[in-house]
């Protein structure tokens, strides 16, 4: 085994020359300005795991209410905002950022580059993240939280019955946190085509940055559907606009549509990146290259592809056409077939291992049992009969929960325990991640697994409570003791966490014995990544022999952000890069952003005037800085 | 490293030094798809021009169910959209001009193209005001007027977006020194007018041409 190695001409001089170049001022002010791609990746998942507990203790609230019959707990309303606040929190704030995060700090270092490609526009995307995040959880601590689903329905979020401001900080939240989906996804597409370390053709890049492409890209088609729809529907509220009026010639239906065209594409933004933590994750613990590489890669766009087929069987129960309904019938089963591709090849590496079964890779075996079920469930609301029976009931909340636990909680455990030692430089405790594992596993199954039951025996989901005759409390009952149960495990977790961040073990390098090359660095990995950017001639670089190949790109200046523009197919050096420094202006045009947003909820003038600040910040983004161009004027050199 | 890879578009290759590939040679930007900023604009097109058919696919779905559309039979005025469309088509000119002077790295020419494109994209943006104007029908009058309205709103946010760009870069382009990646930003600004331009068609035949036949 042996990683890219660098010559005499990178010392500790040239280390400390980099330091000095890549590392962010102190301070304050060095740290609203940081674009660092792992300060901002470490950002994204922080807040993201944040949210993430938010969210849980809202799901906790709920189903403790729903414990026993005529609960008196949480009144309707409350309950509302809450399952509406639980699941737009989950779904825009926690999984589909928290991926986003794992991408923008892992992509450049496995694909041996510096930084992003566009760092200032991923800063700023993530401050308009978290104020995007704190309007959504402000409001509802003012008792304006969402409250008609986190889809939003109209007519219940339009105009007519969506009163207060309620629906509009959905829309706006919305708003954000897409924009910033987009923001990231655009970069990260950008960074993967553009910047991986010369000699990592397509074909040898790691199965995680495959999953990261396909998944930028669905976010770059889809997103914008979801942006635009919470626009229309802020138009209809905010300027009487008839876009969702049936009175006026508009359709209740359009929304859904244009909804679920993006929502079912969304869950595949947060199931894609996590069979990406798998692929990544299965090779190291089974001591074994991936079996049937090409087949994975060609699945995962497959998936995304077929991905934006399915969205109308959200709508079984509304009058498309019957013709339509079996089309999408037989591509929500299609769908299946490249999973379960990747699946047997993951078996196959399996078999074909030695397999060390840490705790990463038991959050993998979780992977395959709960998103199975969750897959199998799937399929049976596939079917037109079947969903119309149970459309709507806790049977739906029990297969959604089965399959975004099973396919992007899980592996994202795993990925959390897989990479913790790489971003802090310490092992998380393996007994303790064992003992989450365990009641995690239990806990999650202990809580869902008996909503299909409740589904098929008629409770509906959003509903504040029932009676005792139902006999639905006994179920309910047993399934908020599961939830007590993750509390436990998630409790754990954050114990883990937190004695490992004082207490752990040093990791080194490369505590697992992988192959992909943000291993090759320290952990954690230095403000600039790579002493000399590596050059690549394998798919495991770590795991290959080293033949007549060079090892390390030179020549790169020390005394600016430099990194290397490669070809796109076959990741050739084409052109010097200069990265931008770290400036404030991401986080005031975040802020006049936010400013502008906020004003237009109120304020129909404010929707035109609020645009003023943030343009002008953007102005002053861009504008140059004579010294530092003077210095960039020396160093270029023409194409 | 096999002579393949060896053989980069650079005009000046990586050369390999023992175990090193030294690409202290190599540009410092590069033009068109060689630049990252490239790749960073066709995602934004990509994505906008997502929004801009979906728009156009939602004018027609709400047509499609309509008992009247337009609501009160009135369609908009062709004479202000039609003077646009000639006046966009004419601002290929200056766009064309000024992103083949930034890749020739001509500053002055730049600026003249600059200058000229930020000229005409201030009477678009007046024209686009005398548009709204001639729609004959209201936002809020109907499934018809909001699509129209919106349909025509997010291509003016695409034309003033880029319009105030153009000027922006026009005004850097004053500024000493100027990098070479400035000329990199312009040719990619032109790039995206190009989307203005073309995205336009599409728009303006649904919106002043649809209900005539």
């Amino acid at each position: 085994m042996s990683g890219p190695k660098h010559d005499g001409a990178c010392d500790a001089a040239t280390a400390r020359a980099l330091e000095e170049t890549w590392t962010n001022k102190p301070g304050l002010p060095g740290w609203l300005e940081s674009n660092n791609h792992k300060v901002i990746g470490r950002r994204f998942i922080v807040t993201a795991f944040a949210f993430f507990t938010a969210a849980g203790i809202m799901g906790g609230l709920m189903r403790h209410q729903l414990a026993t019959p005529n609960s008196t707990l949480l009144g309707p309303d409350f309950y509302n905002q809450l399952f509406s606040t639980h699941g737009t929190t989950m779904m825009f704030l926690f999984a589909v950022p928290m991926m986003q995060g794992f991408s923008v700090y892992l992509v450049p270092l496995m694909v041996g580059t510096r930084n992003t490609a566009f760092p200032r526009m991923t800063a700023c995307a993530y401050w308009l993240y978290l104020m995007g995040g704190l309007l959504l959880l402000g409001a509802f601590l003012c008792n304006t939280g969402v409250d008609a689903g986190w889809f939003e329905y109209v007519p219940l979020a339009g105009p007519q019955f969506g009163i207060g401001k309620r629906a509009d900080f959905w829309n706006m939240v919305v708003t954000f946190s897409e924009a910033t989906g987009l923001m990231v996804a655009v970069d990260i597409t950008t960074v993967i085509l553009k910047t991986r370390a010369p000699g990592m053709t397509l074909s040898r890049m790691p199965l995680f940055v495959w999953a990261s492409l396909v998944t930028s890209l669905m976010i770059i088609f889809a997103m914008p559907m979801v942006m635009l729809a919470a626009n229309l529907v802020q138009f209809d509220r905010m300027l009487g606009t008839h876009f969702f009026n049936p009175a006026e010639g508009g359709d209740a239906l359009l929304w859904q549509h244009l909804f679920w065209f993006f929502g079912h594409p969304e869950v595949y933004f947060i199931f894609i990146p996590g069979l990406g933590f798998i692929s990544a994750i299965i090779p190291t613990f089974a001591r074994q290259p991936m079996f049937g590489h090409d087949a994975i890669v060609l699945s995962l766009i497959a998936t995304g592809f077929l991905s934006f087929g399915l969205w109308v069987h959200h709508m079984f129960a509304t009058n498309v056409p019957e013709l339509g309904k079996s089309f999408f019938t037989a591509m929500s089963f299609m769908i299946a077939i490249p999973t379960a591709l990747q699946i047997f090849c993951w078996i196959a590496t399996l078999w074909m291992g030695r397999i060390n079964l840490r705790t990463p890779m038991l959050f993998v075996l979780g992977f395959f049992f709960v998103l199975m079920i969750g897959g199998l469930t799937g399929i049976m609301l596939g079917s037109v009969p079947l969903d119309l029976q149970l459309h709507d009931t806790m049977f739906v909340v029990a297969h959604l929960h089965y399959v975004l636990l099973g396919g992007a909680v899980f592996p994202l455990f795993a990925a959390i325990y897989y990479w913790f030692p790489k971003v802090t430089g310490r092992m998380l405790s393996e007994r303790l991640g064992r003992w989450q594992f365990a009641l995690f596993f239990i806990g999650v199954n202990t809580t869902f697994f008996p909503l299909h039951l409740l589904g098929l025996a008629g409770m509906t989901r959003r509903v504040y409570t029932y009676g005792a005759e139902t006999g639905w409390g006994p179920l309910n009952m047993v399934a908020t003791v599961g939830q007590v149960i993750n509390d436990v495990s998630m409790f754990l977790f954050v114990l883990n966490v937190g004695w490992t961040l004082f207490k752990g073990k040093a990791a080194g390098n490369d505590p697992w014995g992988a192959g992909t090359l943000e291993w090759s660095v320290p952990s954690p990995p230095p403000a600039y990544n790579f002493l000399a950017l590596p050059v690549v001639s394998s798919r495991e670089p770590l795991w290959s022999p080293r033949g007549d190949e060079p090892t390390h790109v030179s020549g790169l200046s020390t005394r600016i952000r430099e990194g290397l523009v490669t070809t796109v197919l076959d990741a050739l050096p084409d052109t010097r890069y200069a990265y931008p420094n770290p400036e404030i202006w991401p986080f005031i045009a975040a802020v006049g952003v936010t400013g502008w947003l906020v004003w237009s909820i109120w304020s129909v003038p404010g929707f035109v005037w609020g645009m003023i600040p943030p343009g002008l910040a953007f102005i002053a983004w861009y504008w140059p800085n004579r010294k530092e161009a003077a210095a960039e004027v020396a160093w270029e050199k023409e194409p | 490293m096999t002579t393949r890879r060896e053989s980069v578009p650079a005009s000046i290759p990586a050369v390999r030094r023992g175990d090193a590939l030294d690409v202290s040679g190599l540009p410092s930007y590069g033009f068109r798809h060689r630049s990252l900023m490239w790749w960073g604009n066709a995602g934004m097109i990509a994505i906008e021009g997502v929004a801009f058919g979906f728009m156009i696919v939602i004018y027609f779905y709400l047509r499609s169910i309509a008992k009247t559309w337009p609501d009160d039979g009135a369609v908009p005025d062709l004479l202000w959209g039609t003077i646009n469309l000639g006046l966009i088509l004419v601002s290929a000119l200056p766009n064309w001009y000024t992103g083949k002077a930034a890749l020739d790295r001509d500053v002055i020419k730049v600026r003249w193209g600059l200058i000229a494109s930020s000229i005409i994209g201030t009477a678009l943006a007046v024209i686009r005001w005398l548009e709204f104007t001639a729609l004959n029908s209201r936002w809020d009058e109907g499934a018809y007027g909001s699509a129209v309205w919106v349909l025509l709103g997010v291509h003016t946010f695409n034309l003033v977006t880029d319009y105030f760009d153009t000027i922006v870069l026009a005004a850097v382009t004053f500024v000493k020194p100027l990098e070479g990646k400035r000329f990199v930003d312009i040719a990619e600004n032109c790039g995206y007018w190009w989307f203005v331009i073309i995205s336009w068609l599409p728009i303006y035949a649904v919106v002043y041409w649809a209900e005539r036949f």
